[in-house]
């Protein structure tokens, strides 16, 4: 054996082949050309395959009348806009229940993650089953518990449940009054950036006071203070411009007021339940990850539990959690699609019923994709800058 | 790099592009749908997930229906074997693009033949096997009082996305100045759930569907169907276009049940018929001596012997699924033979 490793010859420097750098840029070269053909033989088969089968190809369907309704239509929309514009209200409606679910999983997510580490033996384990419970079970299930299992057994429009406020649940949705604001009502619009844009000055002021004198002012108070009273001095002073349009009932179901319906709802919720669990999870790693040091270091520096959490753990810990939680973004964005399972017109439903109309798949499913990836890398382009905005920055 | 070397970089590039594309380049030119199946040896046949007198399974997982039944009588014809089929179920969204990417041979699933499907899809309808026209059905316990299409202005109405029905639907009621709320969802059974649920005041589709659906629901006697036909639903089945072997075949298939019904060949006397002499009958059956109407079609002579043995004639098939023989009880009205005032005309076999 060592014989032969002696009689192997050493690799010659000199040798065209053997040059690191020529062979790096030849199997470079090797994968682009390799990637670019095989890209164009998909296209070109594509297209041949289409003008074979005579099926009809290109984009130029986009403009042609739609001809089907669609239930929940944030822009104007008819039988009579076109494939375009039906495909912008689908890619709306998903927006719609992500940006929702986001916000609302965000809420639910850190809520149970700090329970999960809560000293109340109760509040930790009623977190860990929610958790336990969420995580397991695919979101299609989840989806089809809320829409099936809750909405679906309300009575009927004619026995809805009332609520308070005017408001009615059945199980054709929820129906809540709707606010109809009246002249003079940009008065109360003026006064709440007045008010924003007053709560931040004072921020601004306190924080640096507080560098130059160490004294504190109570800007979180003084800040609700302004941020409610400003607009509620301007809804009395100009006549109290607003009035309630209620739900009514009528023949089929009830009208007016504001509408939420069944498949929005159940989709939203449980989207935002099932993620809030991964969120969760998150969250207490996050805040696991914080060492106790830092939180024995803060309190011998004099500070009281809320400022700790507030100002030492929570900023560190928001390190570990931003990277994974944008992954949760991204998915909770693409389960979206799920709605189709129980009607919600979101982009897959409504790009799915352009492509059935118009027989078009391959442009379809291109249009689809397009708008999944830039959804995706929008989320994640914003996610960015704030995990940059909360980075170690060194001083 | 000099530019020569420039030069030779480039044609190599050039050179590995074009074998790369040569090497993948996969045959376009296909065989014939006929060849095809006479080498698997079976027929795949779309049909749709479960909709009763049309294809749905029974409770022996076999499929019934007059769609399912079609494909069974061209099975028939090229095997002289009706159980030589299998079936896939598809969803309304689905069919097209399992035909055209040759995922199944037949599309026999309830599909309204419009020129756009036959144009631009790369399909051939073959023919018309149920004359059928879009109405709707309501819970005439829930809303009683409503005895017409033109009462439900205001109305959430269940349907399948993806469908003719879907468009029918948003054209009668804004023809009709009225108002609704579209519930729509992808399968056939998501919609029927959601209409037994409550979830929409009517349900729309074709009006046979109807029939079949109500006999689905928790408490079929409840409901009505309305009486309004809001359009034209020519139902039939289509093949991939482009191979016209194999249409002819599908749509003599449905011409010869046609044809047998009108000359009297049931499934029951089929053998005894073969002994007519009726010259007719004669060529339908292929005992016309020198006769070669199925050898023509790629088939064998006696093609309509195989389908009338497998399936019987088109008023059996009718009869049997969704006729009086069945739950449906769908009378043969516009479905009935030419010779009886109905629609139903087969070309004749000479």
């Amino acid at each position: 054996m060592a014989s032969q490793e002696i009689l192997r010859e050493e690799p010659s420097r000199g040798s065209f082949i053997n040059d690191p750098r020529i062979r790096s840029l030849f199997f470079q070269t090797l994968v682009v050309i390799l990637l670019f053909s095989s890209i164009w033989w998909i296209v070109h088969n594509v297209i041949e395959n289409l003008q074979r089968l005579h099926i009809a190809s290109g984009f130029g369907f986009l403009r042609s009348r739609a001809g089907f309704d669609i239930s929940d239509t944030p822009i104007a929309y008819t039988s009579d806009s076109t494939y375009f514009r039906a495909l912008v209200v689908g890619l709306l409606n998903t927006i719609i229940v992500a940006v929702a679910g986001i916000v609302l999983a965000t809420i639910v997510g850190f809520t149970i993650g700090i329970g999960r580490l809560s000293r109340n033996w109760l509040i930790r384990k009623i977190c860990t089953v929610y958790v336990e419970i969420f995580r397991n079970i695919p979101p299609l299930l989840v989806i089809f518990f809320w829409y099936s299992g809750v909405l679906a057994v309300l009575p009927p429009p004619r026995e809805s449940i009332h609520l308070p406020f005017g408001s009615f649940l059945n199980q054709r949705g929820f129906y809540l009054p709707r606010a109809v604001w009246g002249d003079g009502s940009w008065l109360i619009g003026v006064a709440l950036l007045l008010a924003i844009a007053m709560a931040w000055f004072v921020a601004h002021r306190a924080r640096q006071r507080q560098k130059a004198t160490g004294q504190q002012f109570p800007v979180f108070w003084t800040s609700v203070a302004l941020i409610v009273g400003l607009p509620v001095l301007a809804f009395l002073l100009g006549g109290m411009p607003l009035t309630f349009d209620f739900p009514k009932q009528s023949t089929f179901n009830l009208t007016g007021g504001f509408w939420i319906k069944p498949e929005f709802l159940s989709l939203l919720l449980a989207l935002s339940f099932y993620t809030a669990a991964f969120i969760a999870e998150i969250v207490r790693a996050g805040i696991r990850g914080v060492s106790k040091g830092q939180t024995e270091a803060a309190a011998a520096l004099g500070l009281r539990s809320g400022p700790i959490l507030r100002l030492v753990v929570i900023p560190q810990a928001m390190r570990i959690v931003i990277p994974p939680l944008t992954s949760q973004y991204l998915n909770l964005t693409k389960n979206s699609s799920l709605a189709i399972a129980i009607g919600y017109p979101d982009l897959t439903a409504t790009a799915g019923t352009v492509l059935n109309q118009t027989g078009q798949a391959v442009e379809g499913v291109f249009i689809m994709m397009i708008a999944y990836l830039v959804l995706s890398l929008v989320t994640s382009f914003v996610m960015n800058i704030v995990n940059a905005r909360m980075a170690l920055v060194e001083r | 790099m000099t530019e020569k070397g420039l030069w030779v970089m480039k044609h190599i590039a050039i050179g590995i592009l074009g074998v790369a594309a040569l090497g993948f380049m996969a045959s376009a030119a296909s065989a014939g749908t006929l060849d095809t199946v006479k080498q698997k040896g079976f027929i795949q046949c779309g049909v749709s997930t479960g909709l009763a007198g049309f294809s749905a399974p029974d409770d022996k997982g076999e499929w019934k229906g007059i769609d399912a039944d079609f494909c069974r009588a061209v099975a028939a014809a090229v095997f002289g074997d009706g159980s030589k089929v299998k079936f896939t179920p598809l969803s309304a969204k689905e069919r097209f693009t399992a035909l055209q990417s040759g995922e199944i041979d037949i599309l026999s699933r309830n599909t309204t033949w419009t020129s756009n499907r036959d144009s631009a899809l790369g399909l051939d309808f073959v023919g018309i096997t149920y004359y059928d026209g879009q109405g709707f059905m309501i819970n005439a316990k829930k809303l009683p009082g409503v005895n017409s299409a033109l009462q439900l202005s205001g109305a959430a109405v269940c349907v399948q996305s993806g469908t003719t029905t879907e468009l029918n639907l948003a054209d009668y009621f804004k023809k009709n100045k009225m108002e609704y709320n579209p519930v729509v969802f992808e399968k056939l059974e998501e919609v029927n759930a959601a209409y037994d649920a409550g979830r929409c005041d009517a349900y729309t589709t074709d009006q046979s569907g109807l029939y079949g659906i109500r006999l689905t629901l928790s408490s079929p006697a409840d409901h009505v169907v309305l009486p309004e036909i809001i359009s034209k639903e020519p139902l039939g089945p289509a093949v991939r276009q482009g191979d016209d072997q194999w249409a002819h075949i599908a749509r003599w298939t449905y011409f010869a049940l046609l044809n047998a019904e009108e000359a009297g060949i049931t499934q029951a006397n089929v053998d005894e018929m073969k002994t007519s002499a009726d010259p007719n009958i004669q060529r339908i059956l292929g005992t016309e001596p020198d006769g070669k109407y199925g050898a023509d079609l790629g088939l064998s002579n006696d093609w309509v012997v195989n389908i009338i043995k497998a399936v019987g004639n088109y008023g059996e098939m009718f009869e049997r699924n969704v006729g009086s023989g069945s739950p449906l009880k769908i009378a043969r009205g516009i479905n009935a033979l030419w010779t009886k005032g109905g629609l139903q005309y087969g070309p004749p076999i000479r």
